[in-house]
């Protein structure tokens, strides 16, 4: 095996190519510690983003191989095993500089969908008792570890072929917080869902459970949202 | 797709897959006794019962047909959805003349 990575790395905007670089292989190396190595000893132009190092933040995620992937906990090895290492920015989405991509739009459409939580109770009253086991907060649970990376966003082919698809990270959100009992906007939140761009655009091919680097399933949640919707519609509810 | 054209295309897949079904079982039956197409016209010909079964069928397909072909004519050509809802329309409108002309030959002709 070489000591030394074959790295691809698309510079530029919309506009650019791929740079190859050459990138001596570590132990435990991951892909964020390969684009740091070429921003710091071979190339400084190079933007990229990233923060917590450690899977929490959701900043550096990028296309590996093609892939959309977190870069601060994709390991080489794993993800390269031959040493070659093609990286772009996250798919769907515009390109600023080089490795980052704009994700303006993206969590636009997750305010869109009704990301943000509106309570039904002030401060004043008292908290609202929430039965772990009990079967709303299970789906929530279940959905409920997203960081906003954007890898399913990147994986999503429903969000190329029509952009004003809200995508699996806004509509999981939506439905964490439609099966939230706490949550004062149940009625909103599935209008959004069940209205052009919404839950019923999504074909079920299960991009974003395949790359969520949290193993979420963002299909199974949408398509909890596309059953409420269609009950609610039934009910003359929306 | 809005919930309404969901609703739509789900209950017409509902109302589809049991008159197939049938219609699959009555070409089987229909060609095991070697009826000819006449012996069958003769027993289809002023029945209302298969004039309701195939004039279902043609009007769940027309719906059904024509909310998923709007779906992929958004996804490859990215239309207007007024330009995407007249196509929706027009494809329905065809598969139910096209196929209520069949129905009606088989049925009434």
């Amino acid at each position: 095996m070489s000591d030394r990575l074959s790295v691809s790395i698309w510079r530029g905007a919309a506009e650019g190519r791929f740079v190859d670089y050459q990138v001596p292989r570590a132990e435990s190396q991951t892909v964020l510690d390969v684009v740091t190595h070429v921003q710091r000893r071979l190339d400084p132009s190079l933007s990229y983003r990233f923060a917590c190092r450690v899977g929490m933040c959701g900043s550096c995620a990028m296309m590996v191989n093609g892939r959309p992937r977190w870069t601060c906990r994709s390991h080489v090895a794993k993800v390269a095993p031959d040493g070659r290492l093609r990286l772009a920015p996250l798919r769907n989405l515009p390109v600023v500089k080089d490795l980052v991509a704009d994700l303006d739009g993206f969590f636009e459409k997750w305010t869109e969908a009704g990301g943000r939580f509106v309570p039904s109770r002030t401060r004043d009253e008292p908290t609202a008792p929430v039965r772990p086991d009990s079967p709303a907060r299970r789906a929530v649970d279940a959905g409920i570890e997203c960081i906003n990376c954007a890898v399913c966003y990147a994986a999503c082919d429903s969000v190329t072929w029509n952009p004003g698809y809200l995508g699996p990270a806004a509509l999981n959100r939506a439905w964490t917080l439609v099966r939230d009992e706490r949550d004062g906007d149940r009625a909103g939140r599935l209008r959004r869902a069940a209205a052009a761009g919404g839950c019923h655009d999504c074909h079920s091919q299960q991009g974003c459970a395949e790359h969520c680097p949290n193993l979420l399933s963002p299909t199974a949640g949408i398509a909890g949202l596309k059953a409420l919707t269609l009950k609610a519609a039934l009910r003359g509810a929306l | 797709m809005t919930v309404g054209l969901a609703l739509a295309q789900r209950l017409s897949a509902l109302v589809m897959a049991p008159l197939v079904l049938l219609h699959l079982g009555v070409m089987v039956v229909a060609v095991q006794n070697g009826l000819s197409a006449e012996e069958i016209l003769s027993r289809t010909r002023g029945s209302v019962f298969w004039g309701t079964v195939y004039g279902l069928f043609v009007i769940a397909v027309s719906v059904h047909a024509a909310i998923g072909l709007r779906a992929i004519l958004a996804e490859t050509f990215r239309l207007s959805p007024r330009a995407l809802s007249g196509l929706m329309h027009a494809i329905g409108l065809g598969l139910l003349l096209l196929g209520g002309r069949a129905v009606y030959s088989v049925v009434a002709g």
